[in-house]
């Protein structure tokens, strides 16, 4: 399916973890203005999708585009919300410091932040309800409280496409409502959510749009395209073995992932 | 005494250089180092302490000469090299990070020691002296060695304060910097060269192998003090040159004493002292925090005990001890205890040799009661746990829940009449 200027266009993305192959061939496009979900069983590789999209892993052959450009010339236009377990929360900082840390761009290095990123900073917090934890420390927050923080210091980033890791993990249930909400308000002023989700039940309720993965793309659409069970019993039914197999010998062997000619061009066919 | 006033004059140059020199290379290598901590990074700053030590050699058997800069270009050069290796063997090879640092640290330290045993063995001119960046020397520092840490010190602290709020990030998030845009790797790049020049001026003062103390124990000193990071850095700074002005009283006073250990013995004096008597983290707090705990269970055990006799004989009000003790086994410390607490705030009154709660003791055992039978029904409307399951946990709870947590046990349970044993839960009086 083509789509006109997409906000993420995966293409032909391999990488790997610890040098094993975790996702196969991953290529895909998502439209603007949609909540889209990235669904798929534990291990999966939707955390390595993800982290290759934005830049943070080097993939092993493929690029991605976002609103047709390169990450780099369209950064501020792009947010990402990491998984909450991957920070020490025990850091000594208050809650309005880590959403002010949404205004940290290349442009104020080593600048203090202006009157407005304070401004924008504080209607973050208040977007996520979060208004009268402000002076709290982070140490003291529940998992859902932390968990709107990190999505109200994306917020502060003020972009077109955020892309979520998890943001439903170990948040109770009146906090799920309203960062739904926020997603739901977020998609009626245009923009793009990208949201890596493990729990199937609840996918097909959240998202417009789903992308199926299990280490291949299993499917990537509407979601009542995707939503079939044929699909998602591909998706859930267990690795494909002769490609774990692969995966297990390529990093046993320390093998390359694509010869060295192949990296980012289009595969030409045979001979 | 007259030994302290002779110190804090300064009239003796020297003293007044060593002692500043101290007090300066104490609270760069704190501050810095404080994002080392809260990276935890603080193994990797003890072998880049060890490592520094064949770069000095290097740059003497080359030059010839101890100047601070020349030495310092060596310690920077092998500091770096050793970080830069640590982080490719844990990333290009199967070896895990600790046994990185491990190999890294005892490797570099071994060429060093080896270099230093041949520079002494040459008969050089002026080979004397480098042994003491071993374990330091500060009585050694001239003024010319004090001007170019001075300078080194200063430059640090201007790095740390024009790139804080980058580095506060890149400690706390590093993934959201780089996903951000922010030139993560040069401003890695940057913080570790600051993290290895203040290790390469510290050694001055208490030498390679107790460097990483002057680094991490004044960090992990202010950590339970403050939640604020411009405070732990402030603190953290404060107790390195603290540790430094006490590190060359002594050795001023009682000659024969090296500065460097005692700074260090001063570091973890202070760091054993900030880990007992921390506000809420320290092991004091936390004794303290465990016997309330115990006391208030053990008064609202006793509240309750009186609540069901009562329950039990609704024409009676005031109980015995042997009444008491027979509904519930207290044993004789911890009847009294609680019985004295609870006298205390008049939740108890005496009646002849006989005891009964007051007003505000039954309203106060009505609650610890009401909470017991209301967490009762939530676990076996909630949890699904049988009526026969739930009273061990509840006999726990009863104690913990706030009013908060009540409000919505409430809610939730719809205010209920009785609990799964059909016993009536209190409501308070109105």
């Amino acid at each position: 399916m083509e789509i006109n200027t997409p906000a993420l266009e995966v293409h032909n993305l391999t990488a790997s973890y610890n040098r094993k192959p975790v996702l196969w061939d991953i290529d895909f496009q998502l439209p603007q203005g949609q909540l889209i979900g990235i669904v798929g069983p534990n291990g999966s590789g939707k955390t390595t999708l993800l982290k290759n999209i934005m830049g943070l892993m080097e993939p092993d052959s493929g690029y991605v585009n976002m609103f047709g450009q390169k990450l780099d010339d369209v950064r501020e236009r792009v947010s990402y919300v990491p998984q909450r377990e991957s920070v020490d929360w025990d850091f000594p900082a208050s809650v309005l410091e880590v959403v002010q840390m949404g205004r940290y761009r290349k442009n104020n290095l080593f600048k203090r932040l202006t009157a407005r990123d304070h401004e924008i900073a504080t209607q973050s917090l208040e977007k996520v309800n979060m208004l009268e934890y402000a002076r709290r420390q982070i140490s003291q927050l529940s998992g859902g409280q932390q968990q709107r923080v990190f999505i109200a210091r994306s917020l502060a980033q003020q972009a077109d496409l955020y892309l979520m890791d998890e943001p439903f993990v170990g948040v109770d249930a009146a906090t799920e409502e309203s960062i739904l909400k926020l997603l739901t308000e977020m998609r009626q002023e245009g923009k793009t959510v990208i949201i890596v989700h493990h729990d199937l039940q609840t996918a097909y309720e959240y998202f417009d749009w789903i992308v199926l993965l299990n280490t291949r793309l299993v499917a990537a659409g509407p979601k009542d395209d995707v939503f079939t069970s044929n699909l998602l019993q591909e998706a859930y039914g267990g690795r494909l073995t002769v490609l774990s197999r692969i995966g297990d010998l390529i990093a046993k062997k320390d093998f390359p992932l694509r010869e060295s000619d192949f990296k980012e061009k289009e595969g030409q066919g045979d001979g | 005494m007259d030994k302290l006033l002779e110190f804090l004059s300064f009239q003796d140059p020297n003293v007044r250089t060593v002692t500043f020199g101290t007090i300066f290379l104490g609270m760069s290598a704190s501050t810095v180092g404080t994002f080392a901590f809260l990276r935890k990074r603080s193994l990797v700053g003890d072998a880049v302490a060890h490592s520094i030590l064949p770069g000095i050699a290097i740059a003497f058997m080359l030059f010839h000469t101890k100047n601070p800069f020349v030495l310092m270009g060596g310690a920077l050069l092998s500091g770096w090299l050793a970080m830069l290796l640590i982080e490719h063997l844990s990333k290009a090879t199967k070896l895990k990070p600790d046994t990185a640092i491990g190999l890294v640290l005892s490797v570099f330290f071994g060429i060093g020691i080896l270099l230093l045993t041949s520079i002494q063995h040459s008969g050089a001119g002026n080979q004397a002296g480098l042994d003491q960046f071993l374990f330091g020397k500060a009585a050694s520092m001239t003024r010319n060695d004090l001007i170019a840490y001075g300078i080194v010190a200063l430059i640090l602290l201007i790095t740390v304060i024009l790139f804080f709020k980058e580095f506060k990030l890149l400690s706390f998030n590093p993934d959201f910097a780089e996903a951000s845009g922010l030139p993560v790797k040069r401003l890695q790049f940057i913080l570790s060269t600051i993290t290895v020049l203040a290790i390469a001026i510290g050694i001055q003062s208490v030498g390679v192998v107790l460097m990483a103390a002057l680094l991490i124990t004044p960090a992990a000193t202010a950590r339970p003090w403050t939640e604020r990071l411009v405070v732990m850095m402030v603190l953290a700074g404060i107790a390195g040159g603290l540790s430094g002005l006490v590190g060359s009283y002594i050795s001023f006073a009682a000659p024969n004493m090296p500065t460097g250990p005692w700074i260090v013995m001063c570091l973890s004096f202070l760091a054993l002292f900030s880990l007992f008597l921390a506000p809420r983290r320290g092991v004091l707090a936390r004794i303290r925090q465990q016997r309330q705990n115990r006391r208030k269970i053990l008064s609202e055990n006793l509240l309750k005990s009186f609540y069901h006799l009562r329950e039990h004989n609704p024409e009676t009000l005031a109980f015995s001890r042997g009444e008491i003790l027979e509904k519930r086994a207290f044993s004789e410390v911890e009847y009294k205890t609680a019985l004295r607490h609870l006298r205390r705030h008049f939740y108890l009154i005496p009646e002849g040799s006989n005891w009964r709660l007051s007003e505000k003791g039954y309203e106060e055992a009505k609650r610890v009661v009401r909470l017991h039978r209301l967490w009762e029904m939530y676990l076996t409307e909630r949890m699904r746990l049988k009526a026969d399951h739930i009273h061990p946990n509840a006999e726990t709870m009863e104690h913990i829940i706030t009013p908060e947590i009540e409000e919505q046990l409430l809610r939730e349970l719809g205010y209920p009449e009785t609990d799964p044993h059909q016993s009536p839960i209190p409501y308070p009086k109105h």
